[in-house]
């Protein structure tokens, strides 16, 4: 269906893509596996010709024997939709906001057909109900901004099968997702490929997925494929030595030394806990009904009540709009719950203000997601890692500047650094960074949201093992807030799975990943891609 | 979407009675009694006793205000000192002209300003790109009165196409009151048009570096197309908001401009109260631009929610 020979691409004089030779069969799944930087993307796009301005392309891209590099513009805009479609990562953003779902689906289709305005409406129809979008809950006149993540994305793939292409271009198109709607789209994608007999190209750095999925493999670095071959071969052998990498880095777990901390010995030992949270309730207003009238509220934690124990890791999971988050600004102190106490380290953070919250925030502190997002792109480093010793303002200058200068060393990097901005460091050091600034107040409580997610694999394995090795050297306690299972099971002692505001499972990691008992918890695992057991699951 | 409207409306009435406050309540804390300022100095006592009865300084503030505010409302503004005439008139024969020339400058200004920003837009980087850009850097930085000296020399006293200034009042017909507003009028809309056509440019430069402009070229669309159907819409937010504040200031800030016309418009009243200070028509003419802005504002909002769907789920 598509051959990529020799290609190489390279933009406003950067090499991006050296010499990468692929190719997908008719009704085949080729994976392409990488981290960011391979030039997976980039591929992707040099097939499409969507490629940024100053790029010089050069090499055979041919689709059924015809080299669509050599194409025009026009002919371009032929092929694109029609013979090749994509869907990108991010479903949040890659649906025109002003624009009704309809109008965007009829739009994919008007472009390859001059069908009248009602018989575009019933093929758009029919496609959105082939994406399991059926027309009586979601309308055509809805607008992307109604839809969750999932259905957006679902939106997505009905535009990009409109046309009925006879090779589709998947460019991470679940990691935005939670696992279980991971799940589903992969799924759906899949039965899509199986129905019409279309072939898939999906990009992923996830070599789980991948190796659910696709029928062939692709591993690239640096713009140059390494590795190729069927895909069960591949990940089984593992006879180049980066392909062994990625798969030893994805299911990494760091050394633990000390016995895990569970709470169940904890407390026949009779020891106290840091954190205690007893009922825990958060309501949020909803809109108004009228002028005078308002909706019930939306009651995103409802009666939670856990504990943690001094060097406990507990993870916390379940998908995106359980609760998680909420629960986790209430242990920071930063939302207040509208009902119920937590006691951390004999504070309420429910009820206390000023001073004492200043006291209390020192021993509990947070490392967010995105290490892109999280520091203010003006600021030195110095003074981002410092910024939470606003909470001791006793500390002399020189004082902080050694607090700065020992935290860095924590987390593996110099005082070269002190001077440096964000931009200046990798996604990986930057997230050192933040742990680092976590690290500054030398609290006993870290509370971790997501906090290798944004990371390649093989980066995401040196941050854990970062994490796991300050955890023993400073005795430190994690909240570790997770979709990843993954993730979860190879730092925590103990997770709690939530599942619409409430805990509806908790116990050890082993217990609670091999053998679930809640229904929510059961879902979590099955939907969460395992390398091992995808391999197993293989029929070649 | 009632509601939003509703709720809108409250804040508005809101601005203004606050609004309202501040102006009465400025005008009560300049030095001086207002009837020996009206007056100068060398008026008698008795003139000043007489013009204090008149205007009802006498009477406690509070009340002022509250027969001030009543009157408003029922359209009564009160009579001019130095004018010797009712506010409401004097204002009514400025509005005459001044509406019609904000209203013409900002059609010319926006039906300029779209075209040239979508059109640079859609060249960006490109030589044309760069002149058009050059030009409207140009526009903003030549002082509008300049220009206007400028064209009144060109057009009027050499090509004698338009009158030079004046304004002869609509009775004169359609058409030869309309031909004395277009020099001002597009001596106004130029540098207005090239700030315009410059936020137009940079919007939707910005929503074409979107994620779903290229779901759009994914779908096979042109660029052109891409740039119609769906980054014009979304890059008009911006647009809205400096278009808004366009009309305030042409309404209102055109004095300048008056002047070099001779057009009796609104900014030469107020200018002309403030001298000699009429407060009462100055209070006046204040809070009726209060209102207008907060009327334009009111519609700039409803436009942003006719634009963007999201706005519309948010108003419900």
């Amino acid at each position: 269906m598509l051959d990529i020979k020799n290609l190489t691409l390279s933009i406003s004089g950067t090499p991006i893509l050296n010499d990468v030779n692929l190719s997908v069969g008719a009704g085949k799944i080729l994976g392409i596996v990488g981290e960011s930087g391979s030039g997976k993307s980039l591929t992707a796009l040099s097939t499409m010709q969507l490629l940024p301005d100053g790029s010089a392309i050069d090499g055979e891209i041919l689709l059924k024997g015809k080299d669509i590099l050599q194409a025009n513009e026009e002919e371009m805009q032929r092929v694109r939709g029609q013979e090749i479609s994509m869907i990108f990562q991010e479903p949040m953003t890659a649906l025109n906001p002003v624009h009704t779902i309809g109008a965007q689906v009829c739009e994919a289709i008007r472009n390859s057909t001059d069908l009248s305005k009602s018989e575009l409406e019933t093929r758009a129809i029919e496609t959105l109900e082939k994406v399991g979008l059926p027309v009586s809950r979601f309308p055509l006149s809805r607008y992307p901004h109604e839809l969750s993540g999932g259905q957006r994305q679902r939106v997505m793939i009905a535009m990009a099968c409109a046309q009925q292409p006879s090779l589709m271009i998947a460019d991470e198109p679940t990691t935005a997702l939670d696992v279980t709607l991971q799940a589903q789209i992969l799924n759906l994608l899949r039965s899509i490929v199986d129905e019409t007999g279309m072939s898939l190209i999906l990009i992923s750095h996830d070599l789980a997925v991948v190796a659910e999925v696709t029928d062939d493999i692709v591993v690239m670095r640096n713009g140059e494929v390494l590795d190729a071959g069927p895909t069960g071969d591949v990940l089984r052998k593992l006879n180049h030595p980066y392909t062994a990498q990625l798969a030893k880095a994805s299911t990494h777990v760091p050394q633990r030394n000390s016995a895990p901390v569970l709470s169940a010995e904890q407390k026949s030992n009779g020891s106290i806990p840091i954190l205690k949270a007893r009922d825990i309730v958060r309501d949020y207003p909803t809109a108004r009904k009228s002028l005078f009238q308002r909706e019930k509220p939306f009651r995103a934690v409802k009666g939670v009540n856990f504990e943690l124990f001094k060097g406990q890791s507990m993870g916390l999971v379940g998908e995106s709009g359980c609760g998680k988050s909420t629960l986790a600004r209430i242990v920071l102190g930063l939302d207040k719950p509208t009902s119920g106490n937590v006691n951390f380290l004999g504070h309420d953070l429910a009820n206390v203000e000023g001073e004492e919250m200043r006291q209390a925030r020192r021993n509990v502190q947070v490392v967010f997601q995105d290490p892109f997002a999280s520091f203010n792109p003006r600021h030195r480093v110095e003074r981002l890692v410092s910024e939470p010793l606003y909470l001791e303002p006793e500390l002399s200058k020189s004082d902080r500047r050694d607090r700065v200068r020992s935290a860095l060393s924590e987390v593996g990097m110099n005082d070269t650094a002190l001077d440096k901005y964000p931009h200046e460091f990798s996604g990986g050091q930057r997230q050192r960074l933040a742990i680092a600034r976590a690290l500054i107040t030398r609290p006993a409580l870290i509370v971790a949201d997501e906090p290798v997610s944004a990371l390649d694999v093989s980066i995401r394995a040196q941050v854990l093992d970062l994490l796991a090795d300050l955890r023993e050297r400073l005795d430190l306690t994690y909240l570790f807030i997770s979709h990843d299972l993954g993730v979860v099971r190879a730092i925590c002692d103990e997770v709690m799975v939530m599942d619409a505001g409430e805990i509806v499972e908790h116990g050890p990691v082993t217990d609670v990943f091999t053998a679930p008992k809640s229904q929510a918890a059961k879902e979590l695992v099955d939907a969460t891609p395992n390398l091992e057991r995808a391999l197993a699951n293989r029929v070649d | 979407m009632l509601l939003f409207f509703l709720k809108k409306l409250i804040w508005a009435v809101a601005t203004l009675i606050f609004a309202s406050v501040v102006v009465f309540l400025a005008l009560e804390i300049v030095p001086g009694d207002p009837a020996q300022v009206m007056l100068g100095i060398n008026a008698t006592d008795e003139a000043v006793a007489a013009l204090r009865e008149n205007l009802g300084l006498n009477k406690p503030a509070i009340e002022r205000y509250f027969s001030w505010i009543s009157g408003m409302v029922v359209g009564d503004f009160g009579r001019s000192y130095t004018y010797s005439v009712d506010v409401r008139e004097l204002v009514a024969d400025r509005i005459a002209i001044s509406l019609p020339l904000a209203l013409i400058a900002l059609a010319l200004s926006t039906i300029i300003a779209l075209p040239v920003g979508i059109y640079a837009a859609s060249r960006r980087g490109k030589i044309a790109d760069t002149v058009v850009m050059a030009i409207s850097q140009f526009g903003i930085a030549i002082p509008n009165f300049w220009f206007a000296l400028l064209m009144v020399y060109v057009l009027a006293i050499w090509l004698q196409l338009v009158p030079a200034g004046g304004f002869p009042g609509w009775t004169e017909g359609f058409w030869t009151a309309l031909k004395s507003l277009l020099l001002p009028a597009i001596a106004l809309a130029l540098p207005q048009a090239a700030i315009l056509s410059r936020v137009t440019r940079s919007a939707l430069l910005e929503t074409m570096g979107e994620d779903y402009i290229r779901t759009a070229r994914a779908k096979g669309l042109s660029k052109r197309a891409t740039l119609w159907n769906h980054a014009l819409r979304n890059a008009m937010i911006p647009v809205l908001t400096i278009l808004g504040l366009q009309f305030a200031y042409l309404l209102a800030g055109t004095i300048i401009i008056e002047n070099v016309f001779y057009l009796p418009g609104l900014g030469r009243l107020v200018f002309q109260a403030i001298n000699l200070r009429d407060l009462i028509v100055v209070e006046s003419v204040v809070m009726m631009l209060v209102a207008t802005i907060i009327v334009i504002n009111l519609l700039v909002d409803l436009a942003y929610v006719w634009v963007d769907p999201r706005l519309r789920t948010r108003a419900s």
